[in-house]
């Protein structure tokens, strides 16, 4: 017999099975994950540093509005992603492109949003991954709904739900949590702290001993990770999704991760934090860790890291050919999509635009 | 069998049985709708003839309803759910605003969320604050939502089918002083669709344009009225969103003369709107400045007080008096 508290109180530590010097660590709850698993995990995170660093090049140059970068973040970005089953769906925030894109989706389609040319480019039932959510924790109960409704059909689906640190202050974050327990969804909540919600640091968000706590006044176990070891995240969450999809109901995961950028490209990070914070954390870098370790068993052979060089490269080659040309946007489209059958009015206002325009054209 | 007599409640239940024995993805949830069957009991015995996976009660908080209901017809089904009071709503409201009206218009049409939100809403019942609020403004208001309101027995039946049966998101806001309202009744007998407004009572003289809990107190004033001389129209819209301009605008012209008739607070409302409508579309009709007879801008206030806030057959025939006649 389990007592409550085994059941529901994180670990003392954050689970970490790939210290930041690259040495595996033994734990009693969870395995390192498989060679292969490493490795494909490897390429994926080269994949999203660059492709982080070329949409925030994108961004100075004019081709995005803005992006919210995951610089650093990366191991939680993938293994989210990577711990998924077809059929399975993802909750991403505006923050989790990299996450997205490695869940399958076009990395043009993915930046719609951030470019400006539509709200959400890419069809969320493609692949399974709901419209980004700027909007804090509101997407928590959608996810919850898609769960059981999944539930209720029979389907074995997992969610994915991520939200960020400040987050789990919005009252959608503890709405959910409490209806995923209550109906027994299989929902796993990845809580992705970063330590800051724009300028406003961990401490004044939350006095709880950590946010994987906050499972327990609704029944939903929680766990924690080191956010920048790929190892124990897919060891943590995949744990989770078994349980979720086994029936043991919601699960809660915080990932102890760092924003080593500025909340986007337009915020100025230098007004509420001293290098000296950011600079240990550049030594916790999830891909370097990674790296080390993949070395020393002498699994990183150069066909290996090539391959990871050579999907890198695609992807930011992929971004600045689908980014730079103006995107082409059809002021009809503001109408098209309002319902299912447009209104009168919005018929007569949509004519009124293109009149409107016909006249300018003239 | 196919002519009753039976409330305006009995009709809404009647029509959730019979969608959810049409269609097995519909299902129903809120607060106290399992065993209680509502606290108006427009659920009853649905769980029990349903079960629990069909209609069911869920925690007490209203955004996570109706985000639970997002994610559950994003996912294949077509929820209905009920926001016990108008005001009890309002925590629901980021979700209803920020993703209920916007998910298809974001997606480009590709997540499609039909779903229905019952909220039992105005006032006339001895609510206590916070249980008589005419909270339908806020929500016309909101560009992706359809807003529908019955007055009739008939149409809560028909309108109710038609808004689960509706290819996007539906409020759908049941005037609870009527609830008990009985009438006789053939629920198989088609009701027009939700945009189209109906003209309840013909007369030359003026148009008296109503939704919701003020339709039976215009036709009783225009009741009122006939007796006295003067032959009104009565339109009730049945649907805010989409607004049927036509047959408005058409029985306006016809009469020249126009009263809207609302519960809600008037300043920047659905009567408002009315009004900016009517005299944009049938300026060259009208023989007066259209008329409001609607709440004043005060919070709703206790019951012992609430007469004095809902529109009355008296304050309409003021209204309708004031609207230049001729003779006077």
């Amino acid at each position: 017999m389990t007592t409550v508290e085994e059941r529901l109180l994180p670990s003392a530590e954050p689970v970490c099975l790939i210290d930041q010097n690259g040495v595996p660590r033994d734990h009693s709850s969870y395995r390192l994950p498989t060679k292969a698993a490493l490795l494909d995990g490897y390429a994926q995170l080269v994949r999203g540093r660059r492709f982080n660093d070329q949409a925030s090049a994108l961004v100075r140059q004019g081709r995005l509005a803005v992006y919210p970068s995951s610089f650093g973040q990366e191991a939680c970005q993938v293994a989210a992603s990577m711990v998924l089953r077809e059929g399975d769906w993802l909750f991403p925030t505006y923050r989790d492109s990299v996450s997205i894109v490695s869940r399958g989706v076009d990395p043009i389609e993915t930046l719609t949003l951030l470019r400006g040319d539509w709200h959400s480019g890419y069809d969320p039932y493609e692949h399974k991954v709901a419209p980004q959510s700027t909007p804090l924790a509101t997407q928590l109960p959608h996810a919850v709904g898609v769960a059981h409704a999944a539930r209720l059909k029979g389907e074995d689906t997992v969610v994915m739900a991520l939200v960020g640190d400040g987050g789990t202050s919005e009252g959608d974050f503890h709405e959910a949590l409490n209806f995923a327990a209550v109906f027994h969804a299989p929902v796993v909540f990845f809580v992705q702290n970063n330590e800051y919600a724009i300028s406003v640091p961990l401490a004044k968000q939350s006095a709880a001993p950590s946010l994987a706590h906050k499972g327990i006044g609704y029944g939903v176990p929680g766990e924690r990770a080191d956010g920048n070891d790929l190892a124990g995240l897919l060891a943590v969450l995949g744990q989770a999704v078994e349980k979720a999809r086994a029936g043991e109901g919601p699960q809660l995961i915080e990932a102890h991760t760092y924003r080593v950028q500025a909340h986007t490209n337009a915020d100025d990070a230098t007004r509420y934090r001293e290098d000296d914070e950011v600079t240990p954390w550049l030594d916790r870098d999830p891909i370097q860790r990674l790296t080390t370790y993949l070395e020393h068993e002498g699994w990183l052979s150069s066909e290996v890291k090539e391959n990871a060089e050579a999907q890198a490269v695609q992807v930011s080659a992929q971004l600045r050919e689908g980014l730079m040309p103006e995107p082409e946007v059809d002021p009809a489209d503001l109408f098209a999509y309002l319902y299912a059958e447009q209104t009168q009015q919005t018929r007569e206002q949509a004519a009124f635009l293109r009149d409107e325009l016909a006249r300018e054209e003239a | 069998m196919t002519h009753m007599k039976i409330s305006m409640a009995q009709a809404l239940n009647q029509a959730l049985r019979d969608a959810m024995q049409a269609d097995d993805s519909v299902v129903m949830f809120g607060e106290d709708v399992g065993a209680l069957g509502g606290v108006f009991r427009i659920t009853d015995g649905l769980t029990a003839e349903f079960g629990e996976n069909r209609c069911f009660d869920t925690p007490l908080a209203e955004a996570g309803i109706v985000g639970v209901a997002v994610g559950m017809a994003m996912n294949g089904m077509r929820p209905v759910v009920e926001m016990q009071f108008d005001a009890f709503g309002y925590p629901a409201f980021e979700q209803v605003v920020s993703h209920v009206a916007k998910m298809r218009n974001r997606t480009r049409g590709r997540v499609a969320l039909p779903m229905v939100i019952r909220i039992p809403y105005g006032g006339g019942i001895g609510g206590v604050e916070h249980h008589s609020d005419s909270s339908e403004s806020y929500y016309a208001h909101t560009p992706g939502l359809t807003v529908v309101t019955p007055a009739t027995v008939a149409d809560a039946y028909g309108l109710l089918r038609k808004a689960i049966e509706f290819p996007d998101p539906v409020v759908f806001m049941e005037p609870k002083k009527l609830y008990w309202a009985k009438e006789e009744v053939d629920l198989t007998e088609e009701q027009p669709g939700i945009g189209t407004a109906v003209v309840r009572r013909e007369g030359a003289d003026a148009t008296l344009i109503a939704y919701g809990p003020a339709v039976p107190v215009a036709l009783e004033a225009a009741e009122v009225a006939a007796a006295e001389g003067r032959q009104l129209t009565v339109v009730d819209l049945r649907s805010v969103v989409p607004f049927d301009d036509e047959t408005v605008c058409a029985a306006v012209r016809r009469t020249g003369r126009a009263v809207v008739v609302a519960e809600a607070t008037g300043f920047a409302s659905v009567s408002s709107e009315i009004v900016a409508r009517v005299t944009e579309k049938c300026f060259h009709s009208l023989a007066a400045p259209v008329r409001r007879v609607t709440a004043f801008d005060i919070p709703f206030p206790p019951p012992k007080l609430e007469k004095y806030q809902l529109p009355s057959v008296d304050r309409i025939l003021d209204a309708v008096d004031d609207l230049q006649w001729e003779d006077s």
